[in-house]
């Protein structure tokens, strides 16, 4: 899948991931590849990003994630 | 007639301030590229907020119930005026002060002769300004330009959001400067709280079924105010780059009245050093007439 991570400041991660980790607000939760369309809010804490190569972690302060065809999009409000 | 070592004075000081003018012109349009990038960047996360708020909105039915879409009577009303912290830049500052001296005294001259108007000034300029006009200027946030970024911009506006929601505002209203272009800024008052019932204009909303975490209310929540946030940002990058295309303009002239004062001076200069050259040559040919 693709996942786009974005704050107002800049584009801080653009490319293919196998799976993510987000702080959604009401808990934890990972989305793989195909996953259905979702909306959820996100609180402060860390996106974990796998991708076949390697994992990288992002904390963000915030924001929201959109899940739609396979694509990703995380609006963050900052990057810590 | 001036004399010569007057002239030459003024010359180096005239030359000096040139050079001083002519940098800052260079350090402008520096600024300026990186305050274009940074409105660029911001563009793809508010054009996508906007895209989110839309197709949420769409889907619920019991959207527009935030604190921050009421509409009260009108009571206390808040200025927020974006300028900068620096001056040299031409008509900047004087234009957003002036444009805000209007909106009040059209819209509220009754609450303003009240002492109801506060002034948020975010920049320095604008801060100066309003307080010698007699305005109540709140708690200013001044050093945002220094290190310019959405963090800062933030606390701003969820001061703004607090303050409006515990009441102590009924109406925010916002003016800066619009980027145009290098040599043209547009000065721009908006509502900024209440929130207009702003129908999505011309937004395709796709017509999916999505998984809402928490619910749709819940998530139409949290994005108002991100996108007010975003609102007050988007007003705070256009007004710094419009500053430093105003102020690489101011310097471009500035440079451009140097160098035609250095002319005319240089012009003084030679003739008034042509006149002594002549007197002396008429005093040592009268010395060698009378000699004869």
């Amino acid at each position: 899948m693709i996942l786009e991570i974005i704050t107002p400041d800049k584009k801080v991660f653009a490319g293919e991931a196998t799976a993510v980790t987000f702080p959604g607000t009401e808990g934890q939760f990972q989305v793989l590849n195909s996953h259905a369309p979702l909306v959820s809010t996100l609180g402060k804490g860390e996106v974990v990003v796998e991708t076949s190569a390697a994992k990288q972690v992002f904390t963000i302060d915030g924001g929201v994630v959109e899940v739609l065809n396979n694509k990703v999009l995380v609006l963050a409000e900052a990057i810590i | 007639m001036a004399s010569l070592k007057e002239v030459r004075n003024r010359i180096v000081s005239v030359s000096s301030t040139q050079q001083i003018t002519k940098a800052m012109k260079m350090v402008a349009a520096a600024k300026l590229r990186r305050a274009q990038d940074n409105i660029i960047q911001m563009r793809p996360y508010a054009q996508k907020l906007g895209e989110m708020l839309a197709t949420v909105s769409a889907g619920s039915e019991s959207g527009a119930d935030s604190p921050f879409s009421k509409v009260r009577p009108v009571e206390r009303v808040l200025m927020v005026l974006i300028t900068s912290d620096r001056g040299l830049c031409g008509a900047f500052n004087t234009n957003v002060i002036k444009a805000a001296v209007q909106h009040i005294e059209t819209n509220y001259p009754v609450l303003a002769s009240r002492g109801q108007v506060e002034v948020l000034a975010i920049g320095k300029r604008g801060a100066e300004g309003m307080a010698r006009r007699g305005y109540k200027v709140n708690s200013t946030y001044q050093d945002i330009f220094t290190r310019l970024s959405f963090v800062g911009v933030k606390e701003a506006a969820e001061m703004i959001m607090n303050a409006y929601e515990a009441g102590q505002y009924d109406r925010v209203d916002l003016v800066f400067n619009e980027f145009k272009n290098v040599a043209t800024q547009i000065i721009r008052t908006e509502q900024f709280l209440p929130i207009s019932s702003e129908p999505a204009v011309g937004q395709a909303v796709v017509n999916t079924s999505y998984t809402y975490e928490p619910t749709e209310a819940e998530i139409i929540n949290e994005l108002i105010p991100k996108s007010l946030k975003i609102k007050l940002y988007r007003g705070v990058l256009e007004s710094n780059a419009s500053e430093h295309g105003a102020r690489m303009t101011a310097m471009d002239k500035a440079t451009e009245n140097a160098q035609e004062l250095l002319k005319e001076l240089k012009l003084v200069y030679n003739r008034t050093r042509q006149a002594a050259i002549t007197k002396e040559i008429l005093e040592i040919v009268g010395g060698a007439e009378a000699l004869v």
